[in-house]
């Protein structure tokens, strides 16, 4: 029972980093149609910014406000203008075709103009071990966790409670309309993208401490966050940090119960079935179709 | 439908797959490696390492007189590609071909080479590597074959362990080794109790530490890519481990005591190739290394280098380049540092191809790996 | 098809047959794979171009095809019942994969298909007993028909470009048949085919079918070709890559997937000369390429030609709103 709950809290405790990669992921799909298949690079790339920064001779805490300052202004405001702007007008396919290649540009950059190697990375909470009930988390983890929680209720009050964040939420639903009522639908959406520069930049401190900051980093963690994404309900926020969770617990419970050869088998097994059986995800709404 | 663009593309790029005449006054070595892709870190190391002996080399005249051209071709990690890469060489008459490291990627090269005739110098330590009968392919590092049975007779007489746990990483790495060590654990009688196998880029080992302490072993076995060993390494330190972790090379490595922090002492095992190895000419060598690229090399460097310096010694004693008689001379040749200081230390080739040569038994302490013992050659 | 796109046709079909004699092994190794790739990037074409379905388990097809021929020669069967046999089964597969699948629209699907590809990796990877697992098939022999060998590289190009030329007639044939103009109906607008009576998923459900079956045929290609088969070759990767021909080539174009492989065939190649920064240029150019034109090189020269030519035309139609007929 001891080793359950142990599964139990570490996979909580990674489903929280999937959770925040997946949020930002689900933000942007609901009000650009932009699927970003470089949102895992996205995650990968800011560790390398303050990395750099702090070579330079800065310290930490002013280069994680570098990292995140670069991470919005390239991340979100370059992203948006150079990349998703020109592409959407064709389409939605060449958009995603483009965030491939931008994925396979951003690794090979960082691995090239930086190292191939792994790189330690200062962590934001000394990393002690805490007990609960016979099982283990590190002190990072519970922090990894309480910053996702707070980013996600901080996303809901946005949207939800101010008017920016409604004029956001119109503007997903229904553009057209949206701009007759007079909302800037154009600055709305690049809101989103600033929001999503910070939240990778964010998930980037959180996480490279733990997956240590390596350019192969975003293949692993993009994947898991379209995964946790659709499961959690793509056009729900709130269904993203679920979809992120369960994604976590349901990776351990399997290697460790089912089989350790077959542990990537589970979540993509569950994300078909979810696609199939509940398309909208398990907490998202219906979408209705345009004619 | 309209296609002048194809014509250009195809007339031009025909232009370009022509070959390319190269200076007689250098012997052309070219390497294929894994550059990019999950094999990076390997094939960059495994380059710098002989880079760093070609420039030594080149700046002493070259071989017979000849310097050495050593172009860089990246198999972006895949063995199609690596293919591809080596047909592309073998086209320009190579005298020997350097690389790959990647198992999977050596042994489908190894089919051109051989039938070109010309040499290969690889990084692999795949067993199958040396037994497929091949007179061409040679390596500076132990084979799984070799390995193996040095950490099996660890296992058995210094631990005196009468149960195994192993973990793995499911690459071919990783499963050549898993499968060598289980072949080594029965030939001795010790049982494996449980057999793990990990994702490469795996970051979550809560669920591998909690099997391992399941299975209560005597000693666990853990053969894993370096950021894995360490994420492993702390887990296991954070549930509280009991049980002995051995490990071959990797496991032992600087990179990994660096990244695991104190959760690597006290993990034991085999070292075949180590900066750390208490021979003055490693240890100069390292320095050198660190000097020229920045960076603490892992075996991969020093496979390189001592690769380099064998086709060196081999060459000289042929007295000419001869790509078919090297394959006759090197078989059953010895190297000593006092002939060839490149060589760092003694080592043997056998007709296979591989290398016999002391290894190491290490330990880490305090942060360092410390070697605890020197084991001989299992030859002569 | 007008006289000058015939004429073109004609010259590089007798460019194909010339060039090899120009070559060293590795240049005729380049270009078998292009003939070899092109057939996937075809397939991929049908499902994605016309039928308007995005799938990333193309490389998966490929991969099942290829181990299935690997398997099948070790076993001593002969070559063409290996071959069709490799194609039916990826047809068959991509049926049964397809029929529940296609229910869920455009996005989900290439979810579903990314999902179906890693999986398809992991039974490749762990059935060792089947598939040899990580260690991979090696020394897969080159077929010899009717007495011909194909061992040498010129004659396997020769192969290649055979079947190619082949199955790309045979598609030709299908996409000007009535069938055909059902499936560029369905990428138009699949609400208004429904309405006018097309049973719109077992189209779509055919082109994925046939999809899947040409990418099997490209596997019992390419496993004689490159002679050595592993798991990681048919991961993720292969479908990005597929998927980049068919666009850059222009989906929905005959000739699309034709420039799509060259591209993605020769630009590395061309890019080797700034060493190790090649794949960094590589998606940089691809992603320009989609911002200028995204409709694929093919598309571009069409826009250019009716750019030149549309003045006169009564369709003051704006070039994008179109799409490409064959």
């Amino acid at each position: 029972m001891a080793s359950f709950i142990q599964l139990l809290v570490s996979g909580l405790a990674t489903g929280a980093i999937y959770a925040l990669i997946a949020v930002g992921f689900t933000l942007l799909w609901q009000t650009s149609q932009t699927i970003n298949f470089a949102q895992g690079e996205f995650v990968m790339l800011p560790a390398f910014f303050i990395l750099s920064a702090m070579n330079w001779g800065a310290p930490f805490w002013l280069a994680a406000l570098i990292g995140i300052a670069l991470s919005v202004a390239i991340l979100g405001l370059l992203f948006k203008i150079i990349i998703v702007d020109p592409m959407l007008r064709h389409g939605v396919l060449p958009l995603v075709i483009s965030t491939i290649a931008l994925s396979l540009f951003l690794k090979e950059s960082v691995k090239d103009f930086y190292s191939s190697q792994a790189q330690p990375f200062p962590a934001l909470v000394p990393s002690t071990d805490i007990h609960i009930f016979d099982a283990v988390i590190s002190t990072q983890s519970l922090a990894v966790l309480a910053v996702a929680i707070v980013t996600v209720v901080a996303l809901q009050v946005l949207l939800n409670k101010t008017r920016v964040g409604r004029c956001m939420q119109a503007t997903a639903q229904n553009p057209t309309l949206a701009r007759i009522l007079g909302i800037p639908t154009r600055r709305m959406v690049l809101y989103t993208f600033l929001i999503n520069g910070v939240l990778v930049a964010v998930a980037s401190i959180l996480v490279s401490p733990i997956y240590l900051a390596k350019f192969t980093n975003g293949e692993t963690l993009g994947m898991a966050a379209f995964v946790a994404a659709i499961i959690g309900g793509y056009n729900q926020v709130r269904g993203a940090i679920l979809g992120g969770v369960i994604l976590g617990i349901l990776d351990n419970l399997s290697a460790a119960y089912v089989s350790s050869q077959y542990r990537g088998a589970f979540p993509l097994l569950v994300l078909i079935a979810v696609i199939l059986l509940r398309p909208q995800g398990l907490f998202g709404r219906i979408e209705e179709r345009t004619v | 439908m309209y296609r002048p663009g194809l014509i250009v593309s195809v007339v031009v790029a025909s232009l370009g797959l022509l070959s390319s005449a190269y200076a007689q006054s250098t012997v052309y070595m070219p390497a294929v490696l894994e550059l990019s892709g999950s094999g990076a870190v390997s094939g960059t190391n495994f380059r710098d390492g002989m880079i760093l002996a070609v420039e030594e080399i080149n700046a002493k005249g070259g071989i017979l007189g000849k310097k050495i051209e050593m172009p860089l071709l990246d198999t972006q990690s895949e063995a199609g590609i690596a293919r591809a890469q080596v047909q592309k060489v073998l086209d320009n008459n190579p005298y020997v071909v350097l690389g790959p490291v990647f198992s999977g990627s050596v042994l489908t090269a190894m089919l051109l080479t051989q039938q070109a005739g010309v040499p290969q110098l690889v990084g692999g330590e795949a067993a199958a590597i040396t037994q497929k009968n091949n007179p061409y392919v040679f390596r500076t590092s132990f084979g799984q074959q070799f390995s193996m049975p040095k950490i099996a007779n660890y296992v058995r007489d210094g631990v005196k362990a009468k149960t195994v746990a192993v973990l793995w990483v499911n690459n071919d790495f990783g499963k050549g080794g898993r499968d060598s060590f289980i072949k080594e654990m029965a030939s001795r009688d010790i049982k494996v109790v449980a057999d793990v196998s990990t994702e490469a880029g795996q970051a979550d080992f809560s669920a591998d530490v909690v099997k391992m302490k399941a299975a209560n072993a005597d000693a666990i076995f853990v053969y894993l890519n370096e950021e894995e060993s360490a994420r492993f390494l702390k887990e296991a330190k954070k549930q509280g481990i009991k049980s002995p972790l051995i490990g071959e090379t990797t496991l032992l490595g600087q990179k990994v005591i660096d990244l695991a922090g104190d959760a690597a002492n006290g993990v034991r095992g085999h070292v075949g190739l180590t900066v750390d190895a208490p021979i003055p000419a490693v240890k100069e060598f390292a320095e050198r290394f660190k000097k020229r690229f920045n960076y603490v090399c892992d075996h991969n460097g020093i496979k390189g280098y001592t690769g380099i310096y064998f086709i060196k010694y081999v060459t000289e004693k042929m007295g000419k380049f001869d790509s078919k008689l090297f394959a006759h001379t090197a078989h059953g040749i010895a190297v000593t540092p006092k002939e060839e200081p490149g060589i760092l230390m003694e080592a043997t080739w056998d007709q296979n191809g591989d290398v016999d040569r002391e290894s190491f038994l290490g330990e880490v302490v305090d942060g360092k790996q410390k070697i605890v013992q020197i084991l001989p050659k299992l030859g002569k | 098809m007008n006289r000058l796109g015939i004429i073109v046709v004609g010259a590089a079909v007798i460019f194909a047959i010339v060039v090899p004699f120009f070559l060293k092994p590795f240049g005729i190794y380049l270009i078998s794979m292009w003939a070899v790739l092109t057939i996937a990037a075809m397939g991929l074409n049908l499902t994605l171009g016309y039928a308007g379905q995005i799938s990333l388990a193309q490389g998966a097809f490929v991969g099942i095809g290829a181990y299935t021929t690997a398997l099948l020669i070790q076993a001593g069967w002969p070559y063409p019942i290996v071959f069709i046999s490799a194609g039916l089964l990826c047809f068959a597969i991509g049926w049964g994969l397809g029929y529940p699948a296609l229910r869920v629209q455009h996005h989900y699907l290439a979810f579903v298909t990314l999902a179906f590809t890693t999986l398809v990796f992991l039974v490749l990877r762990n059935e060792e007993w089947l598939t040899r697992g990580i260690y991979g098939i090696s020394g897969i022999a080159r077929p010899t028909l009717l007495g011909w060998s194909t061992a040498n590289a010129r004659d396997f190009y020769f192969f290649c470009l055979g079947a190619l030329t082949v199955i790309a007639a045979a598609t030709w044939w299908m996409l000007r048949s009535p069938w055909g103009r059902a499936f560029i109906a369905l990428r138009e607008n699949p609400i208004r085919a429904l309405s006018l009576g097309l049973d719109t998923r077992r189209y779509t459900l055919m082109a994925f079918a046939i999809g899947s079956g040409l990418a099997g045929l490209s596997g019992a290609l390419y496993a004689p070709l490159v002679q050595f088969i592993e798991p990681n070759s048919f991961a993720l990767g292969l479908s990005f890559n597929l998927l980049l021909m068919v666009i850059v080539g222009g989906g929905g174009c005959f000739f699309g997937p034709f420039v799509g492989a060259l591209v993605a065939v020769l630009l590395p190649e061309w890019m080797r000369i700034t060493q190790s920064y090649y794949l960094m240029v590589y998606a940089a150019i691809v992603m320009l390429l989609l911002a200028f034109c995204p409709s694929g090189l093919l598309g571009l020269i069409e826009r250019v030609i009716k750019a030149t030519r549309g003045r006169r035309g009564p369709d003051g139609i704006a070039p994008n709103a179109e799409r490409a007929n064959p």
